[in-house]
Formats: C-alpha cells, structure tokens, sequence
C-alpha cells in the first residue's frame, strides 16, 4: 500500500474539517481506513454511497465523506441501502453502523441482509455500548460491566457480533480493532471487492464513555492509547500463533500491590511484571519471562495473586472469519428481469 | 400487466395495476391481510415491467427500502395494514423530513392493535395525517370503488413525484377485496420529479414557487447529504432554530401550496341540497343509495365525497356548509373526519355523524335514519 500524506485523502475524500468527533474518538481511524481502501481500490467516491443509522458511528461518513451519503433513523441504515441498492446495483454500497444501531435496534435488519447476501459492505463499528446518548450498556456490553444503565454490572451477555453475521449468512466476515488500522484497511478493500454481503466488526475506543466501562482510572489523555493497547493485549489473529512467553496474574486487591508482590516473587529471573488492561480481566499483571514454568511456580502460592491465566484466554479472536460464495440478491433479481423480459 | 380496455378484478390488483401504469418499478413490502393481493400482483408483474419486488423482514424495512429506492431514482410503493402502517410511521417521518417521493397504500382494517384482521375500516385516517412525529402536511387519497384504486394510486405518483413527498392511499379491506369492472386507459400520465438542472444543486431548499426543490440521484455526482436529521438547504445537518423552522415551514407550505391541486371532492345533488352526506371510501357507497332513497321520499339531501382526505378539503366543506341546514358524517371508525367537517363548517351548519365501527359498513336504512333525524 502506498505511504500518502493524510493530506492527499483529504482533498479527495473528505467534506468537512475539522471532525465532529470528541478527542481520541475511533471514528476517524474507521473514516481513514475507509478512504485508504477505496483510494487502493480506485473507486471513484461519486459512485460511492454510504448510508448510516443513529449514533457516533453513523457520523463516520455523513458528513465527512464526499460522495453520496443517507443518515436514516436508527437501526434502518441496512433497509435504506437495500432498496437503493437493489435499484441501482452500480452504487458501491457500505453501511456505517454501530453495536447499538446494528445489533440492538436494527438487529433484524442485520441478520436478513446477511442473509439475503446482498452486494453490501457493512462496517459495524462496536465501541461496546450506547456511547452517544450517555453510555447505557448495548447488546456488545460485557456481562457484569457498568454503564448508566447498569450501575449494579450488565446482567446481561453480549454478541459476538461476527459469529452473529457468520450463522446468519454473510460471505465476508472479519474483526478488527481500531489498533489494527492496517489490517482493517486491507479488509475494507476485500469487502468492497466482494460480490455479495461483507460485514466488518470494529472495536473502536470511545474515551468519553469507556472510563466507566472498563473502569480506567487516571489521567483522561491517556485513556485513548490504553484503549487501543488494551485491544491489543486482548486479542489475537486467528491462525497466528503465540508470540512471547508470558503468563497473566489476576490481582486479589489493589492492582498495584499485586504488581509489587508479583515484582517480588520474580526477582532475579530477568522477568518483567507490568500492569496491563485487559478486555475481560481489567486491570492485570502482565509476566514476561523466558523461563515461564519457573514464573509461574513462584506466582503460584501468591496472595495477591487470585489465579494465573494463559495468553490466550478471555481473548478475542480477530482476522477474516468467513469468505464465501454464494448467489447475490442484487443479481439474481436482475437475471429475473432478463428471464421476464422486463430488461428492455 | 392489463392491457387497455376493461376488465373484472379485485381492488387490490387494481392499485397495482395503477402503480405499474404510474411509473412504479421498485415494491417493498411484508405481509398483512387484506393488503397481500397488491404484493402478490407487483411480485408477479414487476419483473415483467423491469421492476423490483421485494419482501422485506417487516414494515420497518419495507418503508426504509422504498425511500433508499427512491433515492436511487425509482418511483417506489409499499401497501400495508393498520398494524404495518404504524410501523411504518417511523421512516414516514423520514420521508416527510427528506423530501422523498413514494407512495403508501393503507388497506385498512378494524384496531387497535390486531383488531379485525379481515373486516374493512376508515380508523387510521388521523394516522395518515399525524402518524409520525413532529410537524408536516400529509398528503392523504381515498378510492371507493376498484376504478378509483387504479386511478388514485396512479394519483397518488404523479402527486408524489411533483411535491417531493410521501403520499398515502387510505384504501381499507372491502375496497381492496371487492371485485368489479375497471377500465384501464390507453395512457397514463407518467410524472417524473424535478431533476437538478446543472451540476449545482440545492436538494433541500429552492426559489420556485412550489417550493418543491430539485431532486438529484444516487450516483449523479451530486454528493448528496441525506438526513433525517435538522438541515440547511444543502442538507447539512443543522440543528439551529434559524435551519429548523426554514425547512419545516417551506416543507408544510409547498403542500399548503397546491391544496387546490390536490383536493378532490365530487358532489352529488348538493345543488338544492338542505341535508349534505360528507363521506369517503367504502362507506360513501352506502351514503350514495341512502341519499338517491332519501331523495325518492322527498327529503333533499345531497353527497360530498372526499376523495383526498388531506390536506383537508377546507374550502369545499366551508362553502358546502353555507348552502345547506345540516352536515351528516358517515364514516367507519368511531368519528375522526366529522371533528374536520365541525371544524371547517364553523357552525354555519349543523354537524351530526354516522361513526359505525365493528368492521362492517353503515347501512343504507341507517343513513337514511340518520338524514331524516337532522333534516
């Protein structure tokens, strides 16, 4: 992929500056990564239509992106798309949405344009909860997490949004994090290349709302990078395999006494503890050692220790889930025509 | 599709009919009783027409197709039912807040809710009217016979496409079930929107008079901003009191605008009239024998049929109101239109009403009653 100054993407491709997007917000990474793959594809943005719902989400290309955009009531964007879609197959069509646009309220729609397969490139941008309204827990929403609407931890489970798109019948599922902006660029451009219905889940960081959500305490400036290095710590290609030799410890307590018993009991091995956030742990102890068997033996009887876990656990798996054929809605109702003789 | 000449056939197929003559090449819907038969006609013609059919997950979707569609170019129609139609209420609003020409058909039925799922009614009249949130002028059609299916919804586009907005046809379930003759015409008049004229475009804000800005497409290079939200001219989302009441006020005003255009009303024997019968749809059938029985038994009574219920004919009820002693209101819902004809006849007449409900039609002998109780 080309290396072009932000500037060169701008001019072509986006409407309006500055963003209307709070400090930190994902959003932008999604809009970049989006312009980057259809610059890389040579789509001309005339032929571009984006539709959206309600949400942060939604604002990723409306107003931003210069081509054709539709900001529909919420949930709906995948309807709108499908009648304009359908009529005029040539628009290069992608839905913005959210957890909460997407899966809440427009699951429904969701699960049928999966299954319908229609050439639409869905990009669902999950920061986790309802973020523009005031933080409330989503369908996304870890179990037990407080929101604004759920003080007490979400009673609730989430989604796997992909595994979701996957069983309903989408031929192009992938999951990226706004930490993997180059992958989720080459992804876009395999979606819109794709003839039939791609769906993109994207975790995104929302430093207004997240705070409480993964209960972050510190300074606010450092909430956007500790967001994206915790999708980081959390997640993990699939198919790739492990790299480093590292074990987590749950604290039992205060997280930094964790870390300095931790600290501790390594000493002298040429490890190295550090506190870590982690997607379904929060804050925890990170051990890199070269010898781990010997780490986590000393860990082992710890007090401030509550249990080890491995790299891979409670981790969310991303890459390119499903990548299928089958017939597309767009061009089986075409070759009806053709069969009935409506084409001319 | 039928061709020219006459033929028998349901109301239902009818309105397809007359949406497929009109332009219409792109339907949206889901299924509901006693609106199917106008899916299974356009599911079964529009790709003979080059058209699109689409069934849709719910009423939701089928509302939020026809619009995405219609910005795409296509003239686009959805039909549903009480229950459907409130779920559609929803991008209704967006339609009205966009400026999308599209047609909804309502076959009414008998509610709340579930209601009578089989049985005809006129109870959704207010919903056509104020069925989505915030302020604007619908625009409201209502056939009585098989012909009129065909003629109001081929209507129903032209007025559509010529105002930039959604227009319904407030049929209901015995006129869309009904069988009887209808001639199609060698020609109907096919209304296309006001495209831009150069490569500038305001979409949301115009000079001409109608106040019916020009109407770009998907994919014309016009990088249309198209939101549900508050917008400036250029559909920009603007939520500024200033940008607000611009585009609602001249939204309202076009349609207010062309309320000659599109009021419709037919009158008979209101010459000499002292008692005048106000209905519309099914239920001015038996309001026509009643007032030809009343006639015979020597009472003058006379008919004004609306057959566009909105914007409300103000002006045709008002001077029908100064000519005779009384105004009877025959319609089947527990009395919604009556409380338009009170308002318009602002007590130069008397006002009573036949409000039937059940989902059957008021009878002949009940009308006739009922015009000799207020003669």
């Amino acid at each position: 992929m080309p290396v072009r100054p932000l500037s060169y993407y701008r001019d072509r491709y986006i409407r309006f500056q500055p963003s209307p997007f709070c400090a930190g917000c994902g959003g932008g990474i999604v809009l970049n990564c989006f312009v980057r793959a259809i610059d890389e594809l040579g789509v001309p943005p005339d032929k571009v239509l984006c539709v959206s719902g309600i949400g942060c989400s939604s604002w990723i290309p409306s107003p931003n992106f210069r081509g054709d955009t539709m900001h529909t009531p919420h949930g709906r964007a995948l309807a709108y798309a499908t009648g304009a879609k359908v009529f005029n197959s040539d628009l290069v069509t992608v839905v913005f949405t959210g957890d909460g646009d997407g899966a809440g309220i427009g699951g429904n729609h969701l699960i049928h344009a999966a299954r319908r397969n229609i050439d639409i490139t869905t990009i669902l941008v999950n920061n986790l909860s309802y973020a523009m309204t005031g933080g409330q827990m989503a369908p996304t929403t870890l179990y037990g997490k407080m929101t604004a609407t759920s003080p007490y931890g979400n009673p609730e489970g989430p989604f796997d949004l992909a595994e979701l798109a996957a069983a309903a019948g989408a031929t192009y599922v992938a999951r990226w994090t706004t930490y993997h902006a180059a992958q989720l660029t080459r992804s876009i451009g395999e979606a819109l290349g794709h003839g039939g219905f791609s769906f993109i889940e994207v975790l995104s960081q929302c430093p207004t709302q997240q705070r409480r959500l993964f209960e972050m305490r510190g300074p606010v400036r450092h909430v956007p990078s500790r967001i994206l290095e915790m999708f980081s710590e959390s997640t993990y290609v699939r198919g790739s395999r492990p790299r480093g030799s590292y074990v987590y410890a749950v604290p039992r307590g205060a997280p930094g006494e964790s870390l300095r018993a931790v600290e501790g009991a390594v000493e002298g091995l040429g490890a190295e503890a550090r506190l870590v956030d982690h997607l379904a742990f929060g804050r925890i102890v990170r051990v890199d050692a070269e010898d781990l068997e010997e780490a986590k033996e000393r860990l082992g009887g710890l007090g401030a220790v509550e249990r080890l876990v491995g790299p891979r656990e409670g981790k969310l798996p991303l890459g390119v889930f499903v990548k299928r054929e089958r017939p597309e809605f767009t061009e089986t109702l075409r070759r009806l025509v053709e069969r009935k003789g409506g084409g001319g | 599709m039928l061709r020219p000449g006459r033929h028998l056939v349901m109301g239902n197929v009818a309105c397809a009919e007359g949406a497929l003559r009109a332009g219409c090449r792109l339907f949206a819907g889901y299924p509901i009783t006693p609106a199917n038969e106008i899916a299974h006609h356009m599911a079964a013609e529009l790709p003979r027409a080059g058209g699109f059919f689409l069934q849709m997950e719910d009423e939701l979707a089928s509302m939020a197709a026809v619009i995405g569609a219609s910005w795409a170019g296509a003239k686009a129609m959805t039909a549903t039912s009480g229950p459907g139609f409130s779920l559609m209420q929803e991008n209704i609003g967006y339609a009205h807040m966009t400026e999308t020409p599209c047609v909804v058909v309502d076959v009414q039925r008998s509610g709340p809710s579930t209601g009578q799922s089989t049985l005809p009614s006129q109870q959704d009249v207010y919903q056509a009217r104020y069925g989505a949130h915030g302020d604007y002028e619908a625009v409201a059609l209502s056939p009585w016979s098989v012909q009129e299916m065909f003629d109001l919804t081929a209507r129903a586009f032209k007025l559509a496409e010529r105002l930039r907005t959604p227009v319904m046809l407030m049929a209901d379930g015995m006129i869309g079930h009904m069988r009887e003759k209808l001639v199609v015409p060698e020609e109907v008049e096919v209304v296309d929107r006001r495209g831009p004229a150069g490569p500038e475009c305001t979409p949301f804000g115009t000079d001409d008079p109608s106040l019916v800005p020009e109407m770009p497409r998907f994919g014309d290079g016009y990088s249309l901003l198209v939101t549900g939200s508050a917008h400036r001219p250029t559909g920009l989302r603007d939520a500024s009191p200033e940008y607000h009441r611009m585009k609602v006020n001249r939204m309202r005003e076009k349609i207010l605008r062309a309320r000659d255009e599109i009021a419709d009303t037919v009158a008979v024997g209101l010459e000499d009239a002292e008692v005048a019968v106000v209905s519309f749809g099914a239920s001015a059938r038996p309001s026509y024998g009643a007032v030809e029985r009343a006639r015979a038994e020597g009472v003058k009574a006379g008919l004004l049929r609306l057959r566009t219920l909105w914007p409300f004919p103000d002006e045709e009820v008002s001077r029908l109101a100064e000519g005779v002693d009384a105004l009877l209101v025959v319609e089947m819902n527990a009395g919604k239109m009556v409380r338009e004809v009170e308002r318009a006849a602002c007590g130069r007449a008397r006002v009573s009403s036949v409000a039937k409900i059940g989902g059957v039609l008021p009878t002949v002998d009940e009308i006739v009653k009922a015009i000799g109780g207020v003669a």
